[in-house]
């Protein structure tokens, strides 16, 4: 699980102006639980996932990742794939493991259909493909919390609905929390158990959303009665919003 | 010229003089390089030891290779330590300037995604950090085997009883100028043959990943 305290997160201008981004936000994620962030932009989403993955620790506050009693490992998917472009696809994933279960590797490079592409370099691949590359070496590492930062941004439409379908078939195949941000509310509600709306800047969580169907039922139609729903519910909120 | 070439090739002089100045080249540019870069990386990364020792790299990037050579020889004496050490202190500053350059403009995205992903330091170095260097390394060794071969032949004429730079000096002596032409040539064609069968290749091989295809 994942639980989330921060009182206060403050950026410092170089002219010594203090900007409060984050303030008194709030929020747990249950065990193997798929939650999306939706927000205006520049309302601290990022910021947030930041501080979870321990790349930024100047806050007030706690989080928590997994359970006391056993290990627990967090993985990224960032919004770029963040892959090194000197090194292969497959060594590029390896680079991210401790030890390597071959059988494992094999079946995820197969899963998520880059066994061909093992091989290449990431110049030589296409977005989408780079993007399911940075997927494969999150899951990988066997997490117990995946961090997923707005990866299906600039990719066509099809391609990022298929993106999408394989997140959730390697995801319901593990064992894992997943938090993910996004613009796209459809995106939140096609693939998420819950959604969290987070305010403008300085930022909290001002709505949570269940979505009530479960996930293999979730057609267009009933994605669209399911957005329309929660339009109505928070319609001032969810204006900017596509 | 070409019957100089001839001659001292026949005594076995140029190839012995040519391997004891190659032998200096290979030795302060290795030298050079590893304490430059180490240098370099660290100042790169650390703005309070960047303030702390920028000074002394301007001071030694603009000591002219004269002083440093005779200082040198007197303080350590006239030995191939001496001889070396002179040569790659001459070097090391310009390798700190470029391999600094290169360490500031190091990718924050690479190095976050290496600390969520726990990669051990020696990981980071070998696989994020020194990928991103080598255009600087690859100008740093451009630079650095042309500037060290001209220092290494003062050095050889101001100290050292064997080399191109000796052999020069003998023959201006004896105002031989086919002999030092011919020393010279020589020496130029081995460095071509370094460019060409030792730096391009490697530098092909470390720009592999750049994408050629269509």
């Amino acid at each position: 699980m994942l639980d989330v305290r921060i009182a206060s997160k403050q950026f410092s201008s170089s002219e010594g102006a203090e900007l409060s981004v984050l303030k008194d936000l709030g929020f747990g994620c249950a065990d193997r639980s798929f939650t999306c962030i939706v927000g205006p932009s520049g309302c601290g989403k990022t910021t947030t996932l930041r501080c979870i993955l321990g790349l930024d620790t100047d806050y007030n506050g706690n989080i928590t990742v997994g359970n006391e009693s056993a290990e627990s490992k967090i993985a990224a998917v960032f919004q770029e794939p963040r892959l090194l472009p000197w090194r292969t696809v497959e060594q590029n994933v390896r680079l991210a493991l401790k030890q390597t279960d071959e059988v494992m590797l094999d079946s995820l490079f197969a899963e998520l259909g880059l066994s061909e592409h093992r091989d290449f370099y990431p110049a030589e691949l296409s977005l989408g493909l780079a993007r399911r590359v940075s997927l494969a070496r999150a899951f990988a590492v066997d997490p117990t919390v995946l961090i997923l930062d707005e990866p299906f941004v600039s990719l066509d439409d099809d391609t990022a609905a298929r993106l999408r379908k394989l997140l959730i078939k390697v995801w319901a195949g593990r064992a894992c929390t997943a938090l993910m941000v996004t613009h796209n509310l459809t995106e939140a509600i096609e693939l998420a158990d819950r959604i969290l709306f987070f305010s403008v800047s300085p930022s909290q969580v001002q709505h949570e959303y269940d979505i009530p169907v479960p996930r293999e039922e979730r057609s267009d139609a009933v994605i669209n009665s399911i957005r329309a729903d929660i339009q109505a519910d928070i319609q001032d909120f969810v204006a900017g919003t596509p | 010229m070409a019957s100089a070439i001839h001659t001292e090739f026949q005594s076995g002089d140029l190839v012995r003089h040519m391997l004891a100045t190659l032998g200096r080249v290979v030795a302060a540019f290795i030298v050079a390089m590893a304490v430059g870069s180490a240098v370099g990386i660290a100042l790169g990364r650390s703005r309070k030891f960047n303030a702390l020792f920028d000074p002394w790299v301007i001071l030694f990037l603009n000591i002219p290779a004269l002083v440093i050579i005779v200082l040198s020889y007197i303080w350590f004496g006239l030995n191939e330590a001496a001889a070396i050490g002179a040569v790659a202190l001459n070097k090391i500053p310009n390798v700190i300037v470029t391999v600094r350059e290169g360490a500031k403009s190091l990718e924050p995205q690479f190095s976050e995604m290496a600390r969520v992903f726990q990669f051990s330091r020696w990981q980071t170095l070998r696989h994020v950090v020194l990928p991103q260097l080598q255009p600087y390394f690859a100008a740093a060794t451009r630079s650095g085997v042309s500037l060290i071969w001209k220092i290494v032949l003062v050095v050889e004429l101001l100290g050292r009883s064997n080399g191109v730079g000796f052999q020069i000096h003998l023959h201006f002596q004896l105002f031989d100028v086919a002999t030092i032409l011919a020393y010279t040539l020589v020496f130029v064609a081995v460095m071509l043959l370094v460019e060409y069968l030792l730096l391009q290749p490697l530098e092909k091989h470390a720009r592999r990943w750049r994408a050629n295809h269509a």
